[in-house]
């Protein structure tokens, strides 16, 4: 077990973060929301990422995947948070990529693996239906129709959902919501009848759907995995997105606390820096102890996952938590300490605000995971 | 040393070890147990008697100073290899020595010749207790604040003032004191670093009681005591330099001092599941997501003493991790105990006897202790001080204007 990034995976994070720094600074990002981007990334720089390697990070060699490991994902979506730079690395490579490789047949995995890989498709993760992020409690529901299945329900807040070339549905084909049986997976393509897109206009200005589906039906090979077994799959692959998404805000933190540094330093009121008083000074000094207790987790998390350690999800989520907590505290704290020019939208950490609000809330809010960890303590 | 002579050293220090280390001193060392070296160290069984002699006797209470000052003589390689050794076997520390811990490397660094071959050998062979007079009633948080003066008497100085929060001052044969030397040099500049015989005419010493109760800290009282000049270590209005090399070993000798005492610790979940089973009303369920994210944060903690370890191991630079160490475990101690007290109830309200068990009165007492954690060693404020300034190089008040 070690809590730091190796030779290899620190030379990933610096070389991700260079290259974003050239190609998607905030200003990229800024570009994107101000033109209302419907796919909220730039798929020519999404090109680039994939030819750097980045989507293979994860995967079998056998898929040609590089097998760097989450913690090589985790090394990534740190960068990424860093710049604001969107790409669909959670929602294609972490969490579709995961939920195949996880619950795929080798035939699934083959079709899809390689195109997600080089990046010639995307995929879309739909698990939530409600306000609040609970997969258990979902009620989608699939009906065994002859060979195949009809599904009718509605998933929200699909990241990256519009321009998917498909969308992996957690649906229910028995039980009842809140019950760990009876959740099956679905690969619905996206030229499949009875789906209906409603792109959502978000804060992050990021690409984000509701889902209807009407009398979808799929036929049996779209099923991933066992029927009624698919909560573990869904967990371990969610876990995956989970911990991205940490790492993404723990980059963000990182570059808003820089920022913020640099304000209480420069800006001066009453003839001084105003970081030279002592009550901003403090409020500072609990956000460094906030960010550096908040990477442990992180680091912790993408290590037991990597060597798929049994405490691995409860590490996740004591990550999701500790590194949701901080990333509120940080964000609040970075508007407060500018002072009013922190409230205008010409300045960047209004943009890492909304962000990370909505990484924050995605998969897991910092309450759903503090209830997790606790549950999994207790078990 | 090659990889080889490691081994073999390491055979060797085993061997002796397994031969000399009585096996009822291979356990945890229970507070009222401990060996303290001076000149009325106490013994309550053979075995720590034999154990503290033997270890002595092989110069093995500092087994990296030199020989000729009564130490063992040990390569850094060769130390950390017994002290190893001793961790695996859980040996008892043959003795407790602030002195040995402290003072011991300062004197190597800055004392002169005739002091090392003075004060070292009877501090290796555990024949002398120390303890340390740096706070004050009007020096606390600003240490070189200290109003204590030594005035000059041709051969010797004459010491007035007071010492505070003197841990075992009461039962110390000599302690290392700063002392003002120059009442018109700028604060810092006017203290020196002596060393003074704690049985001296003019020395009395009164124990403090705390919150919790009885204490090991005393406050020492200086009425024109006198004290030859070879006793000033390094150069006279120089001792502020000393007192921080001493202050970097404090905090060494206290995470030694932890390493080897018995675990106080309290294993938060399973207690509160003691005196709440099963969380119903409103209240109890918010009482119980307090104690989970209190055990979350203790997670966090645990994981980034972890990633520390971790980091030196890589050569990172770890300055802005160590900085916050102290802060974060004495702030999470505190409302740790708030959160088990408020499940205890008026279980957790005893301060002696029955009703109460053993546990609830320590659970109390540790409460109750815990908020001498926050304050003593550099109060939390002076640790986010230290975070704000030296890691997060934020301009100093006052300054940061003209720079």
């Amino acid at each position: 077990m070690s809590l730091v990034y190796s030779e290899e995976q620190r030379l990933l994070a610096d070389t991700a973060r260079d290259f974003l720094a050239e190609q998607s600074p905030v200003s990229a990002q800024r570009a994107l929301r101000d033109r209302g981007d419907a796919l909220g990334f730039s798929p020519e720089l999404w090109a680039s990422m994939v030819e750097l390697g980045w989507s293979a990070i994860p995967f079998s060699e056998a898929y040609g995947g590089l097998e760097f490991g989450v913690t090589g994902l985790g090394a990534v979506c740190e960068a990424l948070g860093h710049h604001l730079s969107p790409s669909p690395m959670v929602s294609s490579v972490a969490l579709a990529g995961a939920v195949l490789e996880q619950a795929g047949s080798a035939d699934q995995r083959n079709d899809w693996l390689p195109l997600l890989i080089q990046g010639e498709a995307r995929l879309a993760l739909a698990v939530d239906e409600g306000a609040r992020h609970d997969p258990r409690r979902l009620a989608l529901s699939a009906r065994r129709d002859g060979d195949g299945y009809r599904l009718t329900g509605e998933k929200v807040m699909v990241l990256d959902g519009h321009g998917a070339d498909g969308w992996i549905v957690a649906a229910r084909t028995s039980g009842e919501p809140g019950e760990a049986a009876g959740v099956s997976l679905f690969l619905v393509p996206a030229d499949t009848p009875g789906v209906t897109l409603t792109r959502l206009s978000l804060i992050d200005a990021r690409n984000a759907v509701n889902l209807r589906l009407d009398d979808v039906t799929l036929e049996a090979g779209c099923r991933l995995g066992e029927e009624g077994e698919g909560l573990a799959p869904l967990e371990a692959a969610l876990d995956r997105g989970r911990v991205c998404l940490a790492a993404e805000m723990l980059g963000a933190c990182d570059a808003l606390f820089a920022m913020t540094l640099e304000y209480l330093r420069t800006r001066v009121q009453f003839d001084v820096p105003i970081g030279s008083f002592q009550a901003l000074q403090h409020r500072a000094a609990w956000l460094h102890v906030e960010l550096a207790l908040a990477r442990s987790t992180l680091m912790a998390a993408l290590d037991a996952l990597d060597r798929d350690a049994h405490d691995a999800p409860a590490l996740v989520s004591l990550a999701k938590w500790k590194v949701g907590t901080m990333a509120d505290r940080v964000g609040n704290e970075a508007v407060q300490l500018h002072g009013g020019i922190g409230v205008t939208d010409e300045l960047d950490v209004g943009l890492y605000l909304k962000r990370l609000r909505v990484a924050q809330a995605s998969l897991g809010d910092a309450d759903y995971h503090a209830r997790r960890y606790a549950e999994l303590a207790r078990s | 040393m090659n990889d080889n002579d490691k081994e073999a050293f390491r055979q060797q220090v085993r061997e002796w070890l397994e031969a000399n280390c009585p096996p009822s001193l291979r356990t945890p060392t229970p507070e009222d147990e401990m060996v303290w070296g001076g000149s009325r160290v106490e013994f309550k069984t053979e075995d720590q008697r034999l154990w503290f002699e033997r270890m002595r006797d092989r110069g093995w209470f500092c087994p990296d100073w030199p020989l000729e000052y009564g130490g063992g003589g040990l390569s850094s390689d060769e130390t950390t290899i017994l002290e190893g050794e001793l961790r695996r076997l859980g040996c008892r520390p043959a003795q407790i020595n602030l002195g040995i811990w402290m003072l011991g490397p300062v004197l190597l660094e800055f004392g002169s010749e005739e002091q090392k071959r003075r004060l070292l050998p009877p501090m290796a062979r555990g024949e002398i207790r120390w303890c340390q007079g740096f706070s004050e009633p009007g020096a606390g948080s600003d240490l070189a604040n200290i109003g204590t003066t030594a005035r000059d008497a041709g051969d010797h100085f004459v010491v007035d003032g007071t010492k505070i929060w003197t841990s075992y001052g009461d039962k110390s044969d000599w302690m290392y004191a700063l002392v003002r030397t120059d009442r018109e040099a700028s604060k810092h500049r006017g203290i020196s670093l002596v060393v003074l015989d704690m049985h001296a005419p003019g020395v009395s010493v009164a124990p403090i009681d705390l919150i919790s109760g009885k204490s090991s800290f005393c406050q020492v009282f200086f009425d024109g005591v006198e004290v030859p000049k070879e006793n000033l270590i390094g150069p006279l209005n120089g001792g502020w330099a000393l007192a921080k090399a001493l202050l970097q070993h404090e905090r060494s000798a206290m995470s030694k001092f932890g390493e080897f005492s018995l675990p106080t610790h309290f294993d938060l979940m399973p207690l509160i599941r003691d005196y709440l089973p099963e969380a119903q009303t409103p209240a109890e369920v918010a009482l119980e997501a307090r104690a989970n994210a209190c055990a979350m944060e203790e997670a966090a903690y645990g994981l980034t003493v972890q990633r520390m370890t971790d980091e030196a191991r890589a050569e990172q630079d770890v300055t802005g991790l160590a900085a916050i160490m102290k802060l974060v475990h004495t702030e999470q101690e505190r409302v740790k105990f708030e959160v088990l007290l408020d499940a205890m109830g008026y279980r957790a309200l005893g301060w002696a006897g029955a009703p109460f068990t053993d546990r609830e009165q320590a659970i109390t007492k540790a409460w109750l202790n815990s908020f001498t954690q926050t304050i003593a060693g550099g109060s939390s404020e002076v640790q986010l001080n230290v975070i704000a300034k030296r890691v997060l190089g934020l301009p100093d008040a006052g300054k940061g204007a003209s720079s």
